[in-house]
């Protein structure tokens, strides 16, 4: 019956949407990584989605998850560890601004995916009341 | 009889079969709306259901030559066939998407609608054949 995988494409659209909001989450409390675990400046990161089924009917997946290839913040502290020889810190390249668009941006489309699987239920509870008195 | 029962509701049960066929696309459409290079998919939900009840305008089914009357007409069974079309983007967006949210919702919330009152007219036509079957008092 078609309302039921309408609740797979739904669910599958507020997998993708949190995930997102996720990796913008963690790109913010990130924001001042000034070494990973790998010893590296922490890099912004990117989900991409892509559309599901052979027509595109099954909904959307986060295919993969990108590292933001713009150049890494230079900042001036001489005081700190893992300043280089002038004196300078390289910080992560995440945007605070594009991070705080991208979270509000994830959850007006997870609410509306939400709105989307309660309408079906609805729908769906309806239809089992056909023919009742 | 049987059959003319079954027959009494074939232009309902298409109708909502339908309906929810488009509800499911549509909920793809919203699910894909920040997918890139997705393209809106709808269908024409008159001309799907011309064809679904073997209207004249559109042909009907496709049915298979008899060249005997122990031929048996096939059942189509429950994939409908139909045909899912593009939508035209109002503004076109840098990414390729051509999902627009508002139209997308609208077009849900429209469609939600109309698959209740399908259900509605249903309901009603089952119980006048209800009442129909009641012995008279």
């Amino acid at each position: 019956m078609s309302l039921f995988s309408i609740f797979q494409i739904s669910s599958s659209a507020m997998k993708a949407q949190s995930q997102r909001m996720n990796v913008s989450a963690s790109n913010l409390a990130n924001a001042n990584s000034v070494a990973g675990p790998d010893g590296q400046p922490y890099r912004a990161k990117q989900v991409v989605f892509q559309a599901m089924g052979a027509e595109g009917m099954k909904g959307v997946k986060v295919s993969e998850v990108t590292e933001d290839p713009s150049p890494l913040r230079r900042t001036y502290r001489p005081d700190s560890p893992f300043a280089d020889a002038d004196g300078y810190v390289m910080m992560p390249n995440v945007n605070p601004v594009n991070e705080m668009v991208n979270i509000i941006e994830a959850s007006r489309s997870y609410q509306a995916n939400v709105k989307v699987f309660n309408t079906s239920k609805k729908l769906a509870m309806k239809t089992l009341t056909i023919g009742e008195r | 009889m049987i059959d003319q029962l079954a027959s009494a509701f074939h232009f309902d049960r298409q109708a909502v079969a339908l309906r929810a066929r488009r509800q499911k696309v549509l909920a793809n459409n919203i699910a894909n709306a920040d997918t890139p290079g997705y393209k809106a998919r709808d269908f024409k939900f008159a001309d799907a259901l011309t064809a679904a009840t073997g209207g004249s305008e559109a042909g009907g089914h496709l049915s298979m030559a008899t060249t005997s009357p122990r031929h048996i007409e096939p059942q189509a069974g429950n994939a409908l066939p139909v045909d899912l079309l593009y939508r035209v983007p109002a503004q076109p967006s840098l990414d390729g998407n051509t999902v627009d949210m508002n139209e997308a919702r609208t077009r849900f919330a429209d469609n939600s609608l109309r698959y209740m009152v399908s259900l509605h007219l249903m309901s009603g036509k089952i119980r006048g054949l209800r009442a129909a079957m009641q012995p008279a008092r």
